[in-house]
């Protein structure tokens, strides 16, 4: 983790209660590097959006300190921090034309006309709508809306933008393609973003790191791929893709490798956060991760039975009936070589020993 | 583009020809008449009784301000005898004849004094003139005798100086038709004068203009007062949590459900010299002289104020409570501070609650009765009460036609002056 030298956003032992009795941001600490995207991601009340708002300014921590740029802000009136912010349902003012609402940060900040004038456009030919200028937030679509509000917060230059669910209320193919925008823009304009969402698709594509929020505490913070090839305990495996989970006890562990009882099989698996044998476990197994019919050096072969078959073009989702769990979901690509299986067949299916991950027992929450 | 694969994705029909639009047309309202006939005759109760109760009470008042038969009726053979008379000198013998014949019959029918009390009210002192005479006149053989030694108007002359005069009969004259603006310009402190033109009102009988003139200030008055308490208590309202706005809006609503009578008499009793605030001052020692704060103008916008308050604040808060907290947080965030914020991003997008409160605010308040009556005194009186004064007490019922018109007038030109400055469809009331 980064110090606090080159960290351009920190938070320290931050702590938020609303109500005296509840904490909904528990010891929250987070360093942001100068040019990073940064995720705050977690299912809706776990206190990522406190978390933005306290950095915006639009809430107080509890306790702890929130700097940025190595100056703590706690006590700085929300429109002394430059941070520009897209909100969740855009938040364009709707009595001024487009060119008026982009040009609001910058007369607050009284620039001269002519530069206005400039900012304005080249901000309209960034987003590639320079012929919205004059008209109002409701004469536009809502992708256009977006990319509105994302000019709007850019066109100040602040060096660091928050962005609250800013693609929630789009469609899904317009919302990937603003990920993907959004995502050259950090680039090309090298800001620093913090980002707040509960699409985890969104998250992976986007982020440098990610903050995985639970009930107001950090799970994980790790890459996109770390997060999910390697998390850290049940809840991120759960929230973070797709995931088969299998409760069994340790039988025996070693240092990379573990053995775990399932209603009465062994299962070979990668020990995370277990310790000892007799210990509680919960396995975590990524769907693409199991073969039907399984090659030779698999170390874990199990008899299932086919129960459901769902075309999904690119890949077969199969539902197969495994010690018992009738919810093991099987990702079979649709490759060349299509596997011939039907409702019924009684089929192996295999995995390996690494992508089995012996993580802890308390799945319950996800 | 980068954007095309969303933008051109759906597919355009070529647009209909004139012909197939128009049967298409034909066919929705075919489809649709039914369901129109069906919510007619939803509403028709309701349009007869708005009809009845509403709407031809008001042309009854409007054709009442402008229509005057009771001269005309009165005395028929004086009015068509003067039709001729050219108000240069004084009439004929036989027009004095006339007159004085339709008089006596009058006196004998004891008819005159309603036209004798309306003919005063154009020229002041003609009924002490007409029932003068008319009592002379009406001794025994009198008016036969006159007649018969054409002396007419040498003995009404004798009877009174005034008959020497043109003005009666002028006064006469100008109320001889049956339709007539009388009443509008007794309303704006004007009058026909003796050679039937229209002209100001002496000074001293002017009353209505400066009165119309302070009925307008102290709505606006009342207005920006209910605006200045309101506004804040309406953001209070839309920006609380339910739990505690909805107490909140039961306490701004609570007045509603007292009687205006009550509201307004306890006025009296906290206002009056000997009243609650002024025990309280006194007794604080802030005041050495108890304050006179009821019975005139101050009593009357103080408690309109508090009447009409719930008006301006439904609607702003109906208009606040959609206004997302984000967008003054958007501002914050942009940079403004929060009183430029407040300027250019929240006041503008509350201006249709302001509009709507202020107009009903101010409509509600010109036409207001009780409360001035109550607890206006002599300076605190508005429009309404002297219309009312015309109803009751004067009998002047065209008068008060007038001045209600004059009222109705001036509400549907606000209204039309709103509606082209902020569009009616703007207005949100609740």
């Amino acid at each position: 983790m980064s110090t606090l030298d080159n960290s351009y956003v920190r938070f320290q032992n931050v702590r938020k209660t609303y109500d005296g009795e509840i904490l909904v941001v528990k010891d929250f600490n987070l360093d942001i590097a100068q040019g990073e995207f940064v995720t705050m991601l977690g299912p809706s009340g776990s206190g990522k959006t406190t978390c933005l708002m306290m950095l915006a300014g639009f809430e107080s921590a509890t306790q702890g300190e929130i700097y940025i740029d190595g100056t703590p802000v706690n006590n700085l009136a929300p429109h002394k921090r430059d941070i520009g912010m897209v909100f969740q349902n855009y938040a364009l003012f709707p009595h001024l034309t487009i060119a008026e609402n982009l040009s609001f940060p910058l007369k607050v900040r009284k620039l001269s006309k002519s530069d206005i004038e400039q900012k304005v456009k080249r901000a309209l030919d960034m987003i590639e709508l320079p012929q919205v200028a004059g008209r109002r937030p409701g004469q536009l679509s809502g992708g256009q809306q977006q990319r509105v509000a994302l000019a709007r917060a850019l066109v100040f230059e602040p060096k660091l933008v928050l962005m609250d669910e800013p693609l929630g209320a789009l469609d899904k193919q317009l919302r990937e393609q603003m990920q993907y925008e959004i995502k050259h823009l950090h680039e090309r304009l090298g800001i620093t973003v913090l980002y707040v969402t509960h699409d985890q698709t969104e998250a992976l594509t986007m982020s440098d790191r990610i903050a995985v929020f639970n009930q107001g505490v950090v799970q994980q913070l790790a890459s996109p791929t770390e997060l999910y090839e390697q998390p850290a305990n049940s809840f991120v495996a759960q929230f973070i893709g797709e995931n088969n989970k299998l409760s069994g006890k340790v039988e025996k562990i070693g240092n990379d490798r573990c053995v775990v009882s399932v209603e009465g099989c062994n299962v070979q698996a990668l020990p995370v956060n277990v310790y000892q044998s007799g210990e509680a476990t919960t396995l975590s197994i990524r769907p693409e991760r199991i073969q039907i019919n399984p090659e030779n050096d698999f170390d874990n072969r199990f008899d299932a039975r086919v129960l459901e078959l769902i075309y999904h073009g690119d890949h077969m989702r199969t539902r197969v009936e495994l010690m018992n769990h009738d919810q093991f979901i099987v990702k079979v690509p649709n490759g060349s070589r299509p596997l011939e299986i039907r409702k019924g067949d009684l089929v192996q299916v295999g995995w390996l020993s690494r992508d089995c991950r012996a993580l802890d027992a308390s799945s319950g929450q996800a | 583009m980068k954007y095309e694969a969303i933008t051109t994705s759906t597919l355009v029909e070529p647009p209909l020809d004139i012909d197939a639009r128009k049967r298409l047309k034909q066919q929705l309202r075919q489809a649709e008449r039914w369901n129109r006939s069906k919510a007619f005759l939803l509403v028709v109760p309701l349009l007869l009784f708005v009809g009845i109760t509403f709407v031809m009470p008001i042309i009854e008042m409007l054709h009442r301000s402008v229509y005057d038969p009771l001269v005309a009726d009165s005395l028929p053979r004086t009015v068509a005898a003067l039709k001729q008379w050219d108000r240069q000198q004084l009439p004929e013998e036989a027009i004095y004849a006339v007159l004085a014949e339709e008089l006596v019959s009058l006196q004998e029918q004891h008819e005159l004094s309603k036209v004798a009390g309306r003919l005063n009210s154009e020229y002041s002192g003609m009924r002490s003139l007409l029932s003068k005479s008319a009592r002379r006149l009406s001794r025994k053989d009198t008016i036969t005798r006159l007649i018969d030694t054409g002396s007419v108007r040498t003995a009404m002359i004798d009877i009174d100086q005034r008959w020497s005069d043109i003005a009666p009969w002028a006064a006469i004259k100008n109320l001889s038709s049956r339709y007539t603006l009388s009443y509008y310009l007794a309303a704006l402190d004007m009058r026909y004068d003796e050679n039937g033109e229209i002209s100001a009102q002496p000074e001293q009988r002017q009353i209505y203009k400066t009165l119309l003139l302070k009925t307008f200030a102290i709505s606006a008055l009342i207005t920006a007062l209910c605006l200045i308490l309101g506004y804040p208590l309406a953001h209070l309202l839309a920006t609380l949590p339910e739990s505690r706005s909805n107490l909140l809006m039961i306490m701004v609503l609570l007045p509603f459900w007292t009687s205006l009578l009550v509201r307004t008499t306890s006025w009296i009793v906290l206002l009056q010299t000997e009243g609650v605030i002024n025990d309280v001052l006194i007794h604080l020692g802030l005041i050495s002289e108890r304050l006179r704060m009821i019975h005139n103008m101050f009593g009357t916008v103080i408690a309109m104020t508090h009447i009409l308050l719930p008006f301006m604040v439904l609607p702003l808060y109906s208009v606040m409570k959609n206004i997302s907290p984000s967008y003054m947080r958007a501002a914050r965030s942009l940079g403004a501070k929060p009183g430029y914020a407040f300027i250019h991003i929240y006041l503008p997008q509350t201006l249709p609650g302001i509009g709507a409160g202020a107009i009903l605010t101010f409509i509600l308040s010109i036409g207001f009765y009780i409360t001035p009556a109550l607890v206006g005194g002599r300076s605190g009186q508005m429009i309404s009460n002297f219309i009312a004064y015309h109803m009751q007490t004067s009998l002047n019922w065209g008068l008060a036609a007038a001045l209600g018109g004059i009222l109705l007038a001036m509400v549907l030109l606000l209204y039309s002056v709103y509606n082209r400055l902020v569009g009616i469809n703007n207005l949100k009331v609740g």
